[in-house]
């Protein structure tokens, strides 16, 4: 016989999961983590950018990429925006008659578009095979295609659209900037900061980018001050840590104050980010989404970790579906036996 | 359960023309596979880096494997609620479970660029702990097994293995509980793999909840997908419906498909993401549309007089569905935008190559149910019914 207790009872026991679920903020909670100390990337000033594109060419090169073609003549590398083949771009926004630099208005402005190299990345957490890890040092974002199953995860799970997938091949691989890290190695860094004639794209540590977009920031729009170029050394650098890297380590020249927005983009979004950006056209306008300071990770984890950390929830209610199941199911041969 | 009737096979022919029919469609899916498969996913998808899944992903397995929960679902009423009395559709409805879920599982290594390498989900050196659809893979892989286990006395019944078959019921109980918490766990967290997206997905459908959202609506599709599946065998078969038994399923159905509604608002209201819903956009509109399937159960077999006719029955059946499909196509893809929307221009409509397989998939889901439900017993025995 069917009775009301058993109805609870299944009740209790099929409700507990679905219950929990409901809440996720308990000890399980995963706080939105934070950029490594020692940490390397990118600052991108968009008003020292004029661009010339030699990035995009170089990043080609260092990575080994084909040119992308969408003219008829195809005589040049044309990509309309980054690919399984183009791990940096510069973009361009324009307004009305295009006629200053900078300006929102009736101006134009350049944009550059590659791996931002969260300090809590969304591709990380998605990725079921640890294809896509972040280094506990340098914090690089990199990708392994010997381990990838090209799920994509990683392509619909990040807010800057980075990750992306060869289409076009059999056996396509995720394309995304690893920040040279197979260059590191031979003393070269960031092929992009690398060729930058105007110091626009500049490699660091990124606290020291960090403290160098707060020093420009500082300043006064119009006035002449230092700008560095390719390599920004950190702070009271010795020779040794110096020599680490090849090229010339003083390449600065004098440059003109950009009229910035008040805001270095990649200091807080998602928790921060190691490539660093000013602007002085609004940052949504020139391709950067606005994001809040915890990590879309932080959550998804949270969640995940509250329903499944350390098997204990599954377990337990495992554990009272079967002592429910146990006593309902009845072997086909023995239902004559009045069981209801 | 002494009113439990023996389930026997339904006899008759093979060659008829449904199954002629699900041949050429499958025969059609194998031929787009094999381009796939030699020239890349480029060759006969639309997908592009706005839109990196596509209904292979979204429909073959999102909504798939939600359609297949009927066998969750029912086994849920019968063992863990002791509704003894809803036996007979337990087999039908786990028939259709293992086949939905067998061919998920089949369909994501379609989607797969690197497919060769998709062995590394399940194993510990390559595993990921922390991504939603690690567990989603570790889970639906365990619960296809773990239906087949639980389905296997009905092969056990058509080939004489009496023995194996008696020792198998005595443990059945743990692979039916396991059964139970597997498709609970996967698929809330199918909802789940939404939230890593961020903001890119519209509030409407990016929720903490989301979890508790795809559970429920699981739950329900599970009993929607038995109200059409009773329907469409009975017609098909000439058999008579299980009126006495859809119309109090109907009612449970009911029942947690309002729970559903009032977590589904109250979500929204408490988020403050209700005005979302009330803009001129596409999303606002899709919203409605699936608020309507949900909602049109309620006026459709409200009361007990409309829940004995089946053609209300079936037709609530398919408005359920139609809401499942919306809810998930909303949050993947209506409702997605890739960078916020900052990020201009990405478009995806399925091309006709990737809509040849979808029905392929879904056509060979059909065949299997025809041929096994013919051949071994699955459905009650006719005139064992009241």
């Amino acid at each position: 016989m069917t009775t009301r207790r058993d109805f609870l009872r299944g009740c209790l026991a099929g409700g507990a999961a679905a219950a929990t679920a409901a809440l996720p903020e308990t000890a399980a909670a995963r706080d939105t983590l934070q950029r490594p100390p020692e940490g390397l990337g990118l600052l991108y000033d968009a008003t020292l950018c004029v661009g010339c594109q030699a990035c995009v060419a170089a990043c080609k090169r260092a990575n080994d990429n084909p040119a992308e073609f969408t003219a008829m003549d195809k005589l040049w590398d044309t990509p309309l925006d980054t690919s399984g083949h183009t791990f940096n771009l510069i973009k361009m926004y324009r307004n009305g008659t295009m006629e200053t630099k900078d300006s929102e208005l009736n101006g134009f402005s350049f944009m550059k578009t590659s791996c931002m190299h969260c300090a809590d990345p969304s591709c990380v957490s998605a990725c079921p095979v640890s294809s896509m890890q972040k280094d506990p040092v340098t914090g690089v974002v990199s990708y392994d295609p010997d381990a990838c199953i090209g799920c994509r995860y990683c392509v619909a799970a990040c807010p800057f659209g980075i990750p992306k997938y060869q289409y076009d091949s059999p056996t396509g691989k995720i394309g995304k900037c690893e920040l040279c890290r197979h260059r590191h190695e031979d003393g070269h860094y960031s092929a992009c900061a690398e060729v930058c004639p105007t110091g626009a794209t500049l490699f660091g540590r990124t606290e020291d980018l960090l403290a160098e977009a707060k020093r420009r920031l500082a300043l006064k729009p119009g006035d002449w001050t230092t700008v560095p170029r390719g390599r920004l050394p950190a702070e009271g650098e010795t020779p040794e840590a110096a020599a680490k890297w090849k090229g010339p380590v003083d390449q600065a020249y004098q440059a003109q104050v950009g009229n910035y927005l008040q805001h270095v983009y990649g200091e807080t979004e998602y928790g921060g980010t190691q490539v660093l950006k000013l602007s002085a056209v609004n940052f949504q306008k020139v391709g950067l989404p606005d994001l809040p300071p915890k990590s879309s990770a932080a959550t998804s984890e949270t969640i995940q970790h509250t329903l499944y950390g350390g098997l204990v929830m599954p377990i337990a209610v495992l554990a009272g579906l079967t002592w429910v199941a146990r006593r309902n199911v009845v072997p086909d041969d023995e239902e004559k036996g009045g069981q209801s | 359960m002494s009113a439990h009737h023996p389930a026997a096979p339904v006899g008759g022919k093979l060659f008829n023309l449904p199954v002629m029919i699900c041949s050429v469609l499958i025969a059609a899916m194998v031929a787009v596979l094999f381009v796939r498969f030699i020239f890349g996913l480029g060759a006969v998808t639309n997908l592009n880096d706005g839109y990196p899944w596509g209904i292979w992903v979204v429909v073959d397995v999102v909504i798939g494997s939600a359609f297949a929960c009927g066998g969750f679902s029912v086994a849920m009423l019968v063992y863990i609620f002791n509704r003894g009395h809803y036996h007979p559709l337990v087999r039908p409805a786990l028939l259709a479970s293992l086949f939905g879920y067998t061919l998920a599982g089949v369909g994501v290594l379609f989607d797969l660029g690197r497919w060769w390498n998709f062995w590394h989900i399940l194993w510990p050196t390559y595993a990921n702990p922390n991504s939603v659809m690690f567990e989603v893979a570790v889970c639906i892989s365990a619960y296809v097994l773990v239906m087949w286990i639980e389905f296997s006395p009905v092969f056990m019944e058509q080939w004489g293995l009496k023995v194996q078959k008696q020792k198998l019921e005595k443990v059945l109980f743990v692979f039916i509980a396991l059964g139970t918490l597997l498709p609970m766990m996967h698929q809330s967290s199918l909802g789940t793999m939404l939230v890593v997206m961020g903001p890119q997905v519209n509030p409407l459908w990016q929720t903490p909840i989301v979890p508790l959202l795809y559970l429920l609506s699981a739950i329900v599709i599970g009993y929607g997908v038995v109200l059409f599946e009773s329907c469409v065998a009975a017609s098909a078969y000439r058999r008579r419906i299980e009126t006495h038994l859809l119309q109090p399923m109907a009612k449970v159905m009911l029942g947690v498909l309002a729970v559903f509604v009032l977590v589904r608002f109250g979500d929204l209201v408490v988020r403050g993401a209700f005005g979302h819903a009330l803009s001129p956009s596409l999303e606002a509109f899709f919203f409605w549309l699936e608020t309507a399937c949900f909602a049109a159960p309620f006026l459709i077999v409200g009361t007990p007089v409309a829940r004995r006719n089946p053609a209300r029955l079936f037709v609530a059946g398919v408005a359920i569905m139609m809401g499942g499909i919306l809810l998930r196509i909303n949050g993947f893809l209506i409702g997605y935008d890739t960078g916020l929307g900052v990020d201009y221009g990405w478009n995806y409509f399925p091309s006709i190559a990737e809509m040849v397989v979808t029905i392929g998939m879904f056509a060979a889901e059909v065949l299997a149910y025809i041929v096994i439900t013919r051949r071994f017993p699955v459905l009650a025995r006719e005139g064992a019914a009241h």
